[in-house]
């Protein structure tokens, strides 16, 4: 009889990468346009520094960005992993059910719209908040259009389809739209698809944060029916997992995880669908009890790296960051093609 | 072991496909009548509706009409849960790929006892074991899943129902894409399950000869009726011919087998 493992222990390769987590939010805290020295920033979490300039400029603008940087790379993650299991596809990302496409339509909406209704609410359109509820809006619109058909289908391929199409629709109206704005109206929507992580007040970061936990509770609560996916939906189904209230859990986790990102940081690509993979790299399971935070973790570093390099170290530039991850995404997913040959979920 | 009472049974079973507009009725008075411990051998024709069948004894799909118990309780009352402790099936779909191991493919066939994390008592563990030896994949425990062979996988997903530990066992042509040494030896490893453990197995197949080797109990679908009964007085009947019954096939009462037609 040969030795029975049931599994391998991943506990030496968490405490790494939690250690360059931690290496990455230092560097990323310690980088900028103004140069501060590691010593201050150290001595600015305990409250005192040397200069109140590089206090209010570490405690309100460089500590939210890292902290924003830090759940927008792991929800975006988590989301891409639950999508490439439910939709069992390794091209599925977090947007594949249309939302980044809502969010876009929403801020389209209020941009370019508001010269078709008048100049009353333009107030409105140039402020962060203002931006994060019509993003907000109009992802959950297109969640709640999604899971309305998904209720009507057994087959599951069918909603990634059905994202697809609303995204196609949506990019069909900002384009109508689009047609009738203004330059400097154009221009404004597409500086919010660029993505900013780091135009949030302490205030919204913490709506972001609850937000953001009360959908990893959620999947932490189906950890056990994900894996059943792993075999296939009437494996699955076999196996006494309910699939209807499974698939619900996962759209909604994903729209509140993807909805809430978007809404603050814009559409920020690649990321969602790069870190799966790469993670199912460096832990080679599909189990979703190690996959879940491991993924979490990777898609942190990532987006602290993306960030830091989009702020051009000692520079007074800082370049869009949608087009860092995008950058660095695409040549990863396709390193990784021809590397393995074979993608899995 | 506890007393041959039947496990399952269906009266005046109607299946099919159910959409708003109509039916479209597969098969209909089917009755079912199954012992606990047989091997039953699901026998018909392509497109007969064997696989329909045994979805809906699975509740995997809804039946159109009629009635199946199992256990004494009606189908439709038992929760998703119970229902997985009692039938675990082995299907003709492929698995998704992934990075499954052998051995994490066979504990997931413990979800239905572990707790809502999954995590794996020493129970399951025992269990785990036990499936694996008695599916004589010892040597394919560590591997990846997507580097077995057909022959070597479906053993893995035998060994994983067995893991599920449930009285009946279903298996829709669990030999369709095995040679002869693997065919021959998933039927014995059966044959072994039902003897040793006192199982139930149900498996659609298209392998006649072997079916009527091993196989206590036919099923036989054809396009007028469902008719089950025990091998030998089937065989004695000549019940079977009327399986492929074609200008082309017919079948040899003395040979046990479907021959040209001349």
């Amino acid at each position: 009889m040969t030795e029975l493992k049931p599994a391998k222990s991943y506990t030496l390769t968490f405490i790494t990468l939690t250690a360059f987590l931690l290496v990455c939010w230092l560097v990323n805290v310690s980088l900028g346009s103004v140069q501060i020295p590691l010593k201050e920033i150290l001595s600015s979490f305990f409250g005192s520094t040397s200069k109140a300039s590089w206090e209010y400029i570490i405690v309100n603008y460089r500590l939210p960005k890292s902290f924003t940087a830090i759940l927008v790379g792991s929800g975006l993650s988590i989301s891409g992993l639950l999508m490439q299991t439910l939709f069992r596809n390794p091209l599925a990302g977090p947007f594949v059910l249309g939302i980044s496409s809502g969010a876009s339509l929403g801020v389209a909406i209020l941009i370019l719209g508001i010269s078709l209704i008048g100049g009353s609410m333009a107030g409105l359109a140039f402020s962060s908040f203002g931006l994060a509820i019509a993003a907000s809006l109009g992802a959950l619109l297109v969640l709640f259009a999604v899971m309305i058909v998904a209720r009507k289908l057994k087959n599951t391929m069918a909603i990634l389809i059905i994202g697809l199409m609303f995204g196609s629709l949506t990019a069909a109206v900002i384009s109508v739209l689009s047609y009738f704005s203004s330059a400097n109206q154009l221009q404004q929507y597409i500086f919010w698809g660029f993505g900013n992580l780091g135009n949030l007040s302490w205030t919204e970061l913490a709506l972001f944060f609850i937000i953001f936990l009360m959908a990893i509770g959620m999947v932490i609560g189906i950890i056990k029916p994900l894996n059943s996916l792993l075999l296939g939906e009437n494996y699955a189904q076999s196996l006494g997992i309910n699939l209807k209230r499974t698939r619900n859990i996962i759209l909604i986790a994903t729209g509140l995880l993807t909805g809430v990102i978007t809404a603050f940081s814009g559409p920020i690509a690649f990321v969602g669908l790069a870190v799966p993979h790469l993670t199912k790299l460096v832990f080679k399971t599909s189990d979703h009890k190690i996959l879940i935070p491991a993924v979490a973790i990777i898609g942190a570093i990532g987006m602290l790296l993306a960030d830091t390099i989009a702020q051009v170290p000692t520079s007074a530039y800082t370049l869009p960051i949608n087009a860092i991850t995008s950058i660095f995404g695409a040549p990863i997913v396709i390193w990784l093609l021809v590397r393995k040959r074979k993608i899995h979920f | 072991m506890p007393g041959k009472h039947s496990i399952l049974t269906a009266t005046d079973l109607t299946i099919g496909y159910a959409s708003k507009k109509k039916q479209q009725v597969i098969a209909n008075e089917i009755t079912i009548d199954l012992k606990q411990g047989k091997l039953v051998a699901l026998l018909g024709k392509n497109g007969i509706g064997k696989s329909t069948l045994l979805r809906t004894l699975s509740k995997v799909q809804p039946k159109l009409a009629g009635e199946i118990v199992l256990n004494g309780i009606a189908l439709e009352q038992l929760s998703a849960k119970a229902l997985s402790q009692q039938i675990s099936v082995v299907l003709t779909e492929r698995i998704p790929e992934s990075n499954l191991t052998v051995y994490e493919l066979i504990a997931l066939g413990r979800q239905p006892y572990t707790n809502w994390m999954g995590t794996l008592t020493e129970k399951d563990k025992e269990q785990i074991v036990m499936a694996i030896a008695n599916t004589n994949i010892n040597d394919l425990v560590h591997q990846r899943c997507d580097q077995l062979s057909d022959g070597q996988l479906q053993k893995v997903m035998i060994a994983r129902a067995l893991a599920q530990n449930t009285e009946i066992i279903i298996l829709d042509e669990p030999t369709a894409h095995l040679d002869i040494h693997h065919k021959i030896e998933v039927f014995n490893l059966l044959k072994n399950l039902v003897e040793k453990f006192g199982k139930t197995i149900i498996i659609s197949t298209h392998e006649i000869q072997l079916a009527l080797q091993l196989a206590n109990e036919l099923w036989l679908m054809n396009d007028l009726e469902f008719v089950s009964g025990s091998t030998e007085q089937l065989i004695a009947a000549d019940r079977l011919s009327s399986l492929f019954d074609s200008q082309f096939v017919k079948f040899d009462v003395k040979s046990k087998q479907f021959i040209r037609r001349t």
